[in-house]
């Protein structure tokens, strides 16, 4: 069997000191290279906290994640923030890009971080990947000059900068009206299925999620159906 | 260009209206503070360059005559005496020409005059005045006064008969260059001179009472032939005078007064005005501080949800750090070239509004590149000073919390 990208063993999250609120009651998840999963629950279910440990926010209370073969139970602060950094792709809900930076820039802003300065080189493959979500010719626009369903391209086209194995989208369309929100769909689909990049969309959209390969249930922070498509 | 420069100087751009106005802000400030030492400075300087024009730096004179009584006194007998202190008679300093070779060997010694001086009357017709005589040696009292600089007729060449007389003085005595007066002292001696030039030294009671002869002149006429009653001298560095004086005194057993202690009053006067400004100049920078830290911090906040995400995508907490410390440093930079240039502009103008009779500025302002330096130097590391708080608290932001939060 394939290394996993991901790897999620009993993972136990706990918050507060006197009265303690047990989030998640012993996860168990395992993402391969090149799947196209979608995680699905009610509010409250402890999604996005499983999202945050998953993106290395935060860290387990207890359990161990392993992210592209390396355990990260014991790596320090600067540790997760390097692996991060290299592995996982961030896209949220609200694109979040950098207001001041423009479109080219937001997307170079993954590379600059792993590299901790700016670089001529960065420029091509940050023109590339706007050239891939269809905006080339706004590389120099500010967020704020671009629609919703763009901002959410440039963010997509960022969490691929560093050519991840993993991108972790929290409600990629869910601040998008239906056209755009399956347009933003078929982007990261087309990525996904190009580039070999496994990708876990949190969703509240079951439309969205029925187009998944495969469709994880959290409630109440259990893992309580985990069913794969036929034919994936 | 690295990370942390390149955000902090988006950041800074991105905040237009913030950064102007904190760097208008610093800017006030260090032209407050340029200002304020330029023209304090500008003060002292004249205050006590006016002193030294008419004070030798050090004055060296014979050490006082104490009264050595010869009471026997013994078990049996008791003696109750009171001694009265002894009246100083005018004395030469014994082997002086052996001091001034000693004294112009000491380095930070610049320059050294044998004086001879004593009280004299100058008469002219029926107007008499109370005078003071300076036997000199014209070249080395030229070192110790600026006396050649500020002669307002004739020259400065007091030889044989002529003598070098004050403006005060000569229009009581109205008297001018080639006139002669007559000088006599309270031995009894008196001598016709003619008047070789006239000076201004700036002080009206020194142009009234001081004439200035030859040393040979003023022996003859206080009766100390072959003696002089002081040595001025002048020294490097003036704040020295008083470590210099106590030197001469320790090494030759003659007493050295400096222009510190016999002005002690001015430099008493000095120290409070700089206290006062370094005061004003402390509440100013403190008030540039609490300005930087406080729009860094108003920053820190709304940037929340952008620090979150630059962690998120793998950015560091030192770089964070360092995005915040590049942003103070860089308010700091550029205040202080504006406020050094716009306070300096400031002290000119103001140097150039009001002017003395002479043309000289009433409020003389002095900007040195050491000030400009020290100004430029406290506006940036109080810039970094003021945003270390913020940016402290920006690196240790949680980037979930502040994805969720903003």
């Amino acid at each position: 069997m394939a290394e996993p990208v991901l790897l999620l063993e009993g993972v136990f999250k706990s918050y507060g000191n006197g009265v303690v609120t047990e989030v998640l009651k012993g996860v168990d998840l395992r993402v391969e290279r090149g799947e196209f999963a979608a995680l699905i629950g009610p509010s409250g279910s402890g999604k996005s906290t499983l999202l945050n440990i998953l993106g290395l926010l935060d860290r387990p209370t207890r359990g161990r994640l392993t992210i592209a073969g390396e355990d990260t139970t014991h790596l320090d602060d600067a540790g997760l923030t390097r692996l991060r950094g290299r592995t996982i792709g961030f896209v949220f809900q609200f694109h979040h890009l950098l207001p001041g930076l423009s479109a080219e820039e937001n997307v170079m802003m993954p590379m600059i971080a792993a590299t901790g300065r700016t670089s001529k080189e960065m420029v091509p493959r940050a023109r590339r990947l706007l050239e891939r979500v269809g905006l080339g010719e706004k590389a120099g626009s500010r967020p704020n000059a671009l629609s919703g369903g763009q901002q959410q391209r440039v963010a997509i086209a960022r969490a691929l900068a560093l050519d991840p194995p993993l991108v972790l989208a929290d409600e990629p369309t869910g601040n998008l009206d239906t056209k755009t929100a399956d347009q933003i769909f078929e982007v990261m689909r087309e990525f996904n299925r190009e580039l070999g990049v496994a990708f876990l969309i949190v969703t509240h959209d079951p439309r969205l999620a029925t187009r998944c390969d495969r469709t994880i249930d959290l409630v109440d922070g259990r893992i309580v159906s985990d069913q794969r498509r036929a034919g994936t | 260009m690295p990370i942390s420069w390149f955000l902090a100087l988006r950041f800074f751009r991105e905040g237009r209206l913030q950064s102007v106005l904190i760097v208008v802000g610093v800017s006030v400030g260090v032209a407050v503070m340029v200002f304020l030492s330029a023209l304090i400075d500008g003060l002292q300087t004249s205050l006590v360059a006016q002193t030294l024009g008419t004070q030798a730096h050090v004055v060296v004179r014979p050490p006082d005559e104490v009264a050595r009584p010869m009471l026997a006194s013994s078990e049996a007998v008791a003696i109750a005496a009171r001694v009265e202190r002894t009246a100083q008679r005018s004395r030469s300093i014994v082997g002086w020409q052996q001091v001034v070779e000693g004294l112009s060997a000491i380095a930070s010694v610049t320059a050294v005059s044998p004086t001879v001086t004593g009280p004299a009357v100058a008469i002219r017709g029926n107007a008499t005045r109370a005078v003071v005589l300076y036997g000199v040696d014209p070249e080395r009292f030229a070192g110790i006064y600026p006396i050649r600089q500020r002669m307002v007729a004739g020259r400065f060449e007091p030889t044989g008969t002529g003598c070098v007389i004050g403006r005060e003085l000569a229009l009581d005595l109205g008297v001018g260059e080639g006139d002669r007066l007559r000088l006599g002292s309270v031995e009894g001696a008196s001598e016709v001179y003619t008047v070789a030039g006239v000076f201004d030294l700036g002080n009206r009671e020194v142009n009234r009472r001081w004439v200035v002869i030859t040393m040979r002149g003023a022996q003859t006429l206080l009766d100390l032939v072959g003696g002089v009653s002081s040595v001025d001298l002048r020294v490097r560095d003036i704040y020295s005078a008083d470590a210099v004086a106590t030197d001469i005194t320790a090494r030759t057993g003659l007493i050295a007064d400096s222009w510190m202690k016999t002005n002690a009053q001015l430099l008493v006067a000095l120290r409070s005005q700089s206290s006062s400004s370094q005061m004003i100049q402390f509440f100013v920078i403190l008030a540039v501080a609490m300005g930087i830290a406080s729009v860094l911090v108003v920053s820190v906040v709304q940037k929340g949800k952008e620090i979150g995400i630059l962690r998120a995508m793998g950015v560091g907490r030192s770089s964070v750090l360092w995005v915040f410390l590049i942003q103070g440093a860089m308010v700091g930079l550029i205040g202080s070239v504006i406020g050094t240039a716009f306070g300096t502009g400031l002290g000119v103008l103001f140097a150039g509004m009001v002017r003395n009779a002479d043309g000289s500025p009433t409020f003389p302002v002095t900007v040195s590149l050491a000030l400009v330096a020290r100004s430029a130097a406290i506006a940036f590391f109080t810039g970094v000073f003021a945003a270390a708080l913020p940016a402290r608290s920006a690196a240790r932001l949680d980037p979930a919390v502040a994805i969720r939060n903003g």
